[in-house]
């Protein structure tokens, strides 16, 4: 019973993180339902993604964590001035992740890690009032990573490793407000690419000044999305010689995944109890504009100018019985999205996440993780102010409220 | 087990906690309101306006951005309900009686990318907007009655005392006592447009009435008979080109917001905006014939030798300022036939015969009434498919008289030596004509209104706002400008989508201020102007 106030508290206290933008910070089920704190945890080989430098401090030569996720995000939007109003159809994202980590001897971990720290999935009813902006994006980025972990003392630990990216896209939108065919369909354009490749790298370090108290510190670096040559689709064009014809198009586009700096903290301040604290800084301001360059000559600027933006984590873990630990963490996530640049393809502003979950360990070598978060966001009154017709910047402006739920599911295994 | 029922509650009041809600939900009661009106019904009244005919044809998309179309859509947040329109069958606005067209099919506008020779030899691009009937054979069967009444009672080509017309909705009238539009939906042969509509026992209405009671005159040119002149009261013996009596029209429209309102239902009617508002008559210039025009400006010293016998004629009659000339250096007025200028037919073919012998007999009737248009005159859109060519039934009436082919061919130039007929041009007389009788019909609107204590939207006005200087929107400035300005279809008389969302906007400032409703407003910009095809005859 006791136990259960406990969880009760957890799932009150405990609202869960995803990030702004198109940053979807879900990168491991213990993590997770500790607010997605981890950078001074010594837990699991989600260490692979969270400081790598950490896996040469876990006691098992051989751990495996894969997890993933059922994100469910709704927005809504309305404009009271103009009596309409819309809803994103509920969509669910799956993040996955696996990660091994493999002690070589006493100095040296070797780790390799899928994960898919960005995406984003927001379908709009056709047509409705901001398709001029977007009917329904799909974005993905897979990242493999091997990294390697060397202890230079039982104090010190660093790691890193160099990263993979392979993205994927889809992206509908109507071409402007008002174009249609002559039965009234709306002129619009799909954007479709995957198997866009680049690399990245990460660096990390972990100080354990007391055997109860460690310091975090993980960097990974930017990595551009080139998209060459992929597919765009023009549909509904009227036919006339002033404005594209329909049919199939190339289309070049850049889109970042920005740097992300960690640095945090772990303090076991009972035996059976852990608070960690993480700082995330996401560097968003390399996202100053999304520009479609197409095959058949037209352009879609579109600025974002986001700004750099941080995350507070708290984490709290508590190991109610040998087979049993609980989870719980809040954070705070500021919006890289300015005012005026609200964009409704990522229609985020500053949230709270709570989270929670448990593991269970059904022998010694496996555990089942299980977590969820909650994210809650304010209402907001926003728009987004450069779209342009005739060059003139019209703001499509707006009420919007957004929330995500995800419960998670994984299996760690140590030998 | 009794621990994992607990755990799921608690899953699944995260599940209810996660759907979002906004404080103030607008589909929500409380929002909006409709005041002392009662949206649940709502009939249009009206004419092609109402109807939302555009382009020159009724067709799906310009019915469905009809303002009443779109006022419903607003309506439906403040209690409003459904709201029926006869939609045609297709976006191509022609259509068919017994599988024979009889109304056109819809103008788009065409583009062409040509190449244009600079004067220094080099080639750009040009690019060369046109309206023309887009392409298609119509599939709206005018005799397949639809069977029911709809909300949206708006018949194109309505006058005022049609809506109360027996048999105007009689398959068997047509074309010249009946309405195509009306029999698709009338509800039996003999009935009523506002039988029709009150039969439907609207909660609300709007009636939009009496355009083409001055409407049918102005874009003939003024060809019809002004009932105002001759005082006829009885519409029986109106053509379809005359101008309305204007005590016909205040009591016709005093029987229509009498029969609305038996049951006590609310409304609101509009005003009659100034023909001069219209880019049908304000795109082509008075004086559009240019000297650097590759076959007129040729012509321009003969031409002006020979008006100048006519204009010694003219001098000589005491008419000097009726003296046609052509300048070399900037564009010409057109010569036009004035028909309230006294004809002088017989005395101009006396003057003329010394010097232009048999020829002076065809001149003198010719040129009895014409002048050459001033500033005064408005030509109407159809006159710039006319102006500068050969009118072939002259031609050979010529050939008939006597004339050489090429003598002929020079006298029957339409503006420049054949002048337009009453047809094209609404001279000062009939504007005057027109514009009296529209003040008349404006104020029996406004006080049938203010008695009634109905809202009143004065769209004259922003029509003319729109004429003169536009309207400013989030896209730009909307104007009257033919094509390019965003208020008027390919037509030249009937408004675009979002002409439409501008007039929505302006009744529903109307019933807010009159009925204390609440209403959203729609945003001009979101509704488009023109439609692109390349798809043409």
């Amino acid at each position: 019973m006791k136990k259960l106030l406990l969880l009760v508290l957890f799932a009150l206290v405990t609202l869960v993180t995803y990030a702004g933008g198109y940053r979807v910070s879900v990168q491991g089920q213990r993590a997770m339902a500790m607010g997605h704190t981890g950078v001074a945890v010594v837990n699991s080989a989600e260490l692979v993604f969270f400081n790598p430098a950490g896996l040469v401090y876990l006691e098992n030569k051989l751990n495996i964590s894969a997890g993933a996720s059922g994100i469910f995000t709704d927005v809504i939007y309305q404009n009271s001035d103009l009596g309409i109003s819309s809803e994103t159809d509920s969509s669910v994202g799956t993040p996955l992740n696996f990660y091994g980590s493999y002690k070589v001897n006493d100095w040296l971990a070797l780790g390799l890690g899928v994960y898919t720290p960005y995406g984003s999935e927001v379908t709009w009813p056709t047509d409705w009032a901001g398709s001029h902006l977007v009917n329904n994006i799909e974005l993905a980025a897979i990242y493999i990573q091997p990294v390697v972990s060397i202890k230079l003392s039982e104090h010190l630990s660093i790691g890193g490793g160099p990263i993979f990216v392979t993205g994927s896209v889809n992206f509908n939108r109507n071409a402007n407000r008002t174009l249609t065919d002559i039965d009234g369909n709306r002129s619009n354009i799909t954007v479709d690419d995957s198997g866009v490749n680049n690399w990245g790298w990460s660096v990390s370090a972990m100080f354990n000044p007391t055997d109860n108290f460690r310091l975090g510190f993980s960097y990974r670096s930017e990595i551009i999305l080139e998209a060459e040559g992929g597919e765009a689709t023009f549909s509904n064009f009227p036919n006339s010689p002033v404005v594209p014809s329909n049919g199939t198009t190339t289309f070049d586009a850049e889109l970042p995944l920005p740097a992300e700096l960690t640095v945090g903290l772990s303090y076991q301040f009972h035996k059976k109890w852990l608070v960690a604290f993480d700082y995330n800084r996401q560097f968003w301001d390399v996202y100053e504009s999304l520009d479609i360059q197409f095959g058949n000559g037209s352009t879609s600027l579109n600025p974002r100018n986001y700004k750099n933006s941080s995350v507070y984590r708290f984490g709290l873990q508590y190991e109610a019985t040998s087979k049993i630990s609980l989870r719980a963490g809040y954070y705070i996530d500021e919006s890289p999205v300015q005012s005026g640049f609200f964009a409704p393809e990522t229609p985020r502003n500053d949230s709270q996440g709570f989270s929670g979950g448990l593991s269970f360990a059904i022998t010694p070598k496996l555990a089942i993780d299980a977590s969820f978060f909650y994210l809650r966001f304010e209402e907001v009154n926003e728009s987004y102010d450069f779209y342009q017709e005739n060059g003139q910047n019209i703001p499509f402006r707006g009420t919007y409220k957004s929330s995500a739920f995800a419960p998670g599911l994984g299996l760690t295994y140590k030998l | 087990m009794k621990k994992n029922i607990k755990y799921l509650a608690i899953l699944a009041l995260g599940f209810v906690a996660c759907e979002p809600e906004f404080d103030n939900p607008i589909d929500e009661a409380g929002v909006y309101a409709s005041g002392e009106a009662d949206f649940s019904n709502y009939v249009a009244l009206g004419n092609s306006l109402t109807a939302g005919f555009a382009d020159g044809a009724l067709y799906i998309t310009g019915q469905e951005n009809s303002y009443p179309n779109i006022l419903s859509q607003q309506f439906a947040l403040a209690g409003g309900g459904e709201f029926t329109q006869p939609l045609m069958d297709d976006n191509l606005g022609g259509a068919n009686l017994g599988g024979t067209q009889i109304l056109s099919n819809r103008f788009v506008l065409e583009a062409n990318i040509v190449d244009q020779t600079l004067p220094d030899g080099s080639v750009v691009k040009d690019t060369i907007f046109a309206p023309r009937p887009l392409v298609g054979t119509p599939t709206t069967e005018i005799s397949n009655n639809l069977g029911s009444s709809f909300n949206n009672m708006g018949i194109p080509g309505a006058k005022s005392y049609h809506l109360g017309a027996p048999r105007y909705g009689n398959v068997a009238g047509l074309p010249d006592a009946a309405n195509p539009y009306f029999v698709r939906f009338a509800s039996s042969t003999e009935t009523t447009v506002i039988a029709d509509a009150v039969a439907q026992n609207p909660t609300f209405f709007s009636l939009w009435i009496g355009n083409n009671d001055i409407l049918g005159y102005a874009t003939s040119g003024g060809v019809g008979v002004d009932h105002n002149e001759t005082g006829e009261m009885n519409p029986e013996n109106y053509g379809g080109d005359d101008i309305t009596n204007s005590l016909t029209f205040d009591s016709t429209y005093r029987q229509l917001i009498a029969a609305l309102t038996a049951n006590g239902a609310k409304g609101v009617v509009l005003n009659l905006p100034d023909v001069a508002s219209l880019p049908f008559f304000t795109t082509v210039p008075f004086a559009p014939l240019s000297p650097l025009d590759a076959s007129f400006g040729p012509q321009i010293p003969i031409l002006n030798a020979t008006y100048a016998g006519l204009n010694q004629a003219f001098a000589f009659l005491g008419v000097p300022e009726r003296s046609i000339q052509f300048s070399a250096t900037s564009a010409s007025a057109v010569v036009i036939r004035d028909e309230s200028l006294a004809d002088i037919s017989a005395q101009l073919t006396q003057v003329l015969t010394p010097s232009f012998g048999p020829l002076a007999t065809i001149l003198g009737a010719q040129f009895g009434q014409a002048r050459q248009a001033t500033d005064a005159d408005l030509l109407v859109l159809t006159s710039s498919g006319v102006i500068g060519q050969l009118n072939n039934d002259r031609l050979a009436e010529l050939i008939s008289l006597g004339l050489t082919q090429e003598q002929a061919g020079q006298f029957s130039v339409h503006g420049v030596t054949w002048p337009l007929e009453d047809q094209y041009v609404l001279i000062p007389e009939e504007q005057a004509a027109v514009e009296n009788a529209r003040v008349a019909f404006n104020a029996s609107i406004q006080s049938v209104a203010v008695a009634n204590g109905l809202a009143f939207y004065d769209v004259a006005s922003d029509l003319t706002q729109a004429a003169n200087g536009g309207i400013p929107y989030d896209g730009g400035v909307i104007t009257s400008d033919f094509v390019t300005g965003g208020v008027f279809s390919l037509d030249g008389v009937h408004p675009t989508p979002r002409a439409h969302a501008l007039v929505t906007n302006g009744i529903i400032d109307a019933i807010e201020n009159t009925y204390g409703a609440v209403l959203p407003s729609v945003n001009p910009g979101e509704y488009g102007t023109i439609t692109l095809s390349n798809e043409v005859n």
